[in-house]
């Protein structure tokens, strides 16, 4: 069962990395020539920032958003992980891991979704 | 600098960072931060949302090709991660209100910290197998292979552990780092879990409380898409090239050199924290 999960992930963040790969050779094709500099923090934009604008913005394909899509894939690879996790034991019956799996989940996808700590 | 030469750049220091992490074993998370904010002047904030982002990489994808299975408890992994998981959410909560050079005085002495654990020699303690009070309740014993068969170990101390844990969690979301070597530490030193456990178990865990913390960064706007690709491409491939040589490649001397390189890294951010430079 951890082999599946572990191979399923390995898949998860090979589809995040070639998504990334696609938007910054696209970002690099349109922005390459600009120049940029990151020394004062300003934040990202608005439409950066919130799942459904940067799912709205891939699929436009905004190389920003499409990279900021396949970083987004990344950071949820893990929370997926847990999710099988939680499928793993309640297949066992471990009634104790479940509750224990469950309250890392809800607090991975608090912050994931919401953004608040 | 135009953004491709700025990529460029960056793509090369995190193949190299990557590399000497997977390498060393240490992993690459603690270089990063340093190198984009020393080197290329990136503020802390825009370095801890990309170093977040490779770490994550790393830990879920790269690892798994040299990782054997069947040393991963679980069980102490899940439950530890209630700790890392609730320490990444409050250090996320107050990262906004700690001043970047009191930040900078932190990595300074968590970089010297990481520089003394590497030069202590790695020797696989002596397993025990007196029952635990918190380990019994919590079904954490286990048993992990070995030349002679599987090998049946005892967890000890689950409460200092736990705490452990919660710090590691903290640290990692104010700085940007997967804090294995706090978790490593944690289960091999505290609770006595196998070296090759702790280390797989660590890694289990280090994805996930960087995504913790990564989740709320990218609402916050931490996490910028032209710095983080050539981050976290680069630092995956310096992973999974690191892996395939290591084997080949002479570890005593690569881990010398990452502990200087450590250092020098350790003693600039300390300067800049106290003279306020970052």
């Amino acid at each position: 069962m951890e082999q599946v999960i572990g191979r399923l992930l390995q898949i998860g963040v090979l589809l995040a990395a070639l998504v990334v790969l696609v938007g910054g050779a696209l970002i690099l094709a349109q922005h390459g020539g600009t120049a940029t500099s990151y020394a004062v923090f300003q934040g990202e934009p608005e439409f950066l920032r919130s799942i459904g604008s940067i799912v709205r913005g891939a699929f436009a394909l905004n190389s920003l958003a499409l990279t900021q899509l396949g970083l987004l894939l990344l950071i949820a690879t893990p929370i997926v992980r847990v999710a099988f996790t939680l499928g793993a034991f309640a297949l066992q019956r471990d009634r104790t891991y479940v509750v224990v799996t469950t309250i890392v989940l809800v607090l991975l996808l608090y912050g994931f979704l919401y953004g608040k700590a | 600098m135009t953004t491709l030469t700025f990529a460029l750049l960056i793509a090369g220091g995190s193949v190299t960072a990557g590399m000497l992490g997977a390498l060393t074993g240490l992993g690459g998370g603690i270089i990063v931060v340093p190198m984009l904010t020393l080197l290329f002047h990136v503020d802390l904030r825009y370095a801890v949302g990309a170093s977040l982002v490779s770490v994550i990489a790393t830990s879920s994808g790269a690892a798994a090709a040299y990782v054997r299975e069947g040393y991963t408890n679980v069980r102490v992994g899940i439950l530890l991660e209630v700790a890392t998981t609730v320490g990444a959410l409050v250090g996320a909560a107050v990262s906004g209100f700690i001043p970047t050079s009191a930040l900078a005085i932190l990595f300074g002495c968590v970089l010297l910290f990481t520089a003394i654990r590497s030069l202590q020699p790695r020797a696989e303690h002596e397993l025990l197998t007196t029952p635990d009070k918190w380990a019994k309740r919590w079904r954490l014993d286990s048993t992990y292979p070995t030349a002679d068969g599987l090998q049946h170990y005892s967890v000890q101390r689950v409460p200092v552990g736990f705490s452990l844990m919660f710090v590691a969690g903290i640290l990692s979301a104010l700085l940007g780092i997967g804090s294995g070597i706090i978790k490593v530490l944690a289960m091999d030193q505290m609770m006595r879990l196998p070296f090759k456990v702790s280390t797989t178990t660590s890694n289990f865990m280090i994805g996930v409380t960087a995504a913790a913390s990564a989740g709320v960064y990218l609402h916050r706007g931490y996490i910028d898409p032209v710095l983080s690709f050539p981050v976290m491409l680069g630092v995956l491939a310096g992973a999974l090239l690191g892996a395939r040589i290591l084997g080949r490649a002479n570890t005593k001397l690569l881990r010398q050199l990452f502990t200087v390189v450590v250092v020098v890294m350790a003693a600039e951010m300390l300067y800049k924290g106290f003279t306020g430079g970052l």
